[in-house]
């Protein structure tokens, strides 16, 4: 992903580079992120709002899931609890990568735009300047907002074949955050499979087709993490590098 | 009685803000707590995977289409491809297979 800079560019030019690919990347999740908006009711409008706001792709899914659901404001914050917090370890990571004299607005801007991506290129570059990372920041997050409300937008407009095969984009951009880490770490790997089977079970058992898929997502992460969490603690190292 | 879309976002935002800046600004110190931070490690990889599957079946027409993309990208991605590569060989699988699975 991160190829040698020349050495006459200055960090924003380089962050806008690098912010190309990732943006291309979030217009096409974000398109796929507004299909899912649309059958929650969202317009045009609010998917752009929570895309610019929130800038998490699981995050809002999830979110726009208990929308349509009608979910309690409780539940679906706790549901964004849940949904991102991957971002805190993230934060926790960087907040060793930075120097420890970067002002508080840096700090504030940083951790707001903590995505996969964004965080992912601000570790992998040797020395850290926030101004790279704006300069891929500049460029992406408005494809992830424009992304989201053109989804809603032609989501109306588009053949049925076609919304049908953009909707799969979201998950294909969940697979590629989950497999890399599931082929390195076996445990990450066999939990991922638990997360498949215990999720295909809860969705047709008719016992529980009274629960809302929100409140079942909630209830099988905690245990099933937790169980995992129980049975093989994290050296303490692991969660460093995120 | 429908909740307000508005008061949605305004929740969802507030928490990931917080999630996101806290260990930016407050808690500057490494969590100790083994199992916390085990907890914090694993949610995750687990959260992804209960929202991938089965939804990636109900989200296509035909189910098999969508079992398909999950596969492919299951492997692209084991192999390396990208975020933009597995969205878009899922995209394009599930449009070819629907042509001859959907009629």
């Amino acid at each position: 992903m991160m190829k040698e800079k020349r050495k006459s560019s200055s960090p924003l030019q380089q962050g806008l580079r690098d912010g190309v690919p990732i943006g291309l990347g979030y217009f096409a999740v974000a398109f796929s992120l507004g299909i899912a908006a649309r059958r929650a009711g969202l317009t045009a409008f609010q998917g752009f709002l929570t895309s610019a706001l929130i800038n998490a792709s699981a995050g809002e899914y999830a979110g726009f899931k208990f929308i349509e659901e009608n979910a309690t404001y409780l539940a679906a914050a706790i549901m964004t609890l849940v949904a991102n917090a991957r971002y805190f370890l993230m934060s926790c990571a960087l907040s060793q990568k930075i120097t420890p004299d970067t002002p508080l607005r840096h700090r504030f801007l940083l951790g707001f735009y903590i995505t996969d991506e964004f965080f992912g290129i601000t570790i992998a570059r040797r020395e850290f300047d926030p101004v790279y990372t704006y300069g891929a920041v500049l460029f992406a997050a408005p494809c992830w907002a424009v992304g989201t409300a053109l989804g809603i937008i032609a989501g109306n407009l588009l053949p049925a074949f076609l919304v049908s095969a953009l909707s799969v984009a979201l998950y294909g951009m969940f697979l590629a955050i989950i497999i890399p880490p599931a082929r390195q770490n076996k445990i990450v790997g066999v939990f991922v499979l638990i997360g498949f089977a215990l999720s295909f079970l809860a969705s047709r058992l008719p016992l529980l087709a009274n629960v809302s898929d929100g409140t079942k997502t909630i209830v099988l992460t905690l245990v099933i993490s937790a169980a995992a969490a129980a049975l093989f603690p994290v050296k303490e190292e692991a969660d460093d590098e995120a | 009685m429908k909740h307000n879309v508005y008061i949605y976002i305004l929740i969802m935002a507030l928490v990931t803000f917080a999630i996101r800046v806290l260990p930016l600004t407050l808690i500057r110190k490494k969590i100790k707590n083994r199992f916390v931070r085990s907890l914090l490690y694993y949610i995750p990889y687990v959260t992804l995977a209960v929202m991938t599957f089965p939804a990636i079946m109900d989200a296509t027409r035909s189910p098999l289409a969508g079992a398909a993309a999950l596969a492919l990208g299951i492997v692209l991605a084991w192999f390396g491809a990208g975020l933009f590569k597995v969205s878009a060989a899922c995209c394009i699988l599930v449009l070819v297979l629907e042509l001859f699975l959907v009629k």
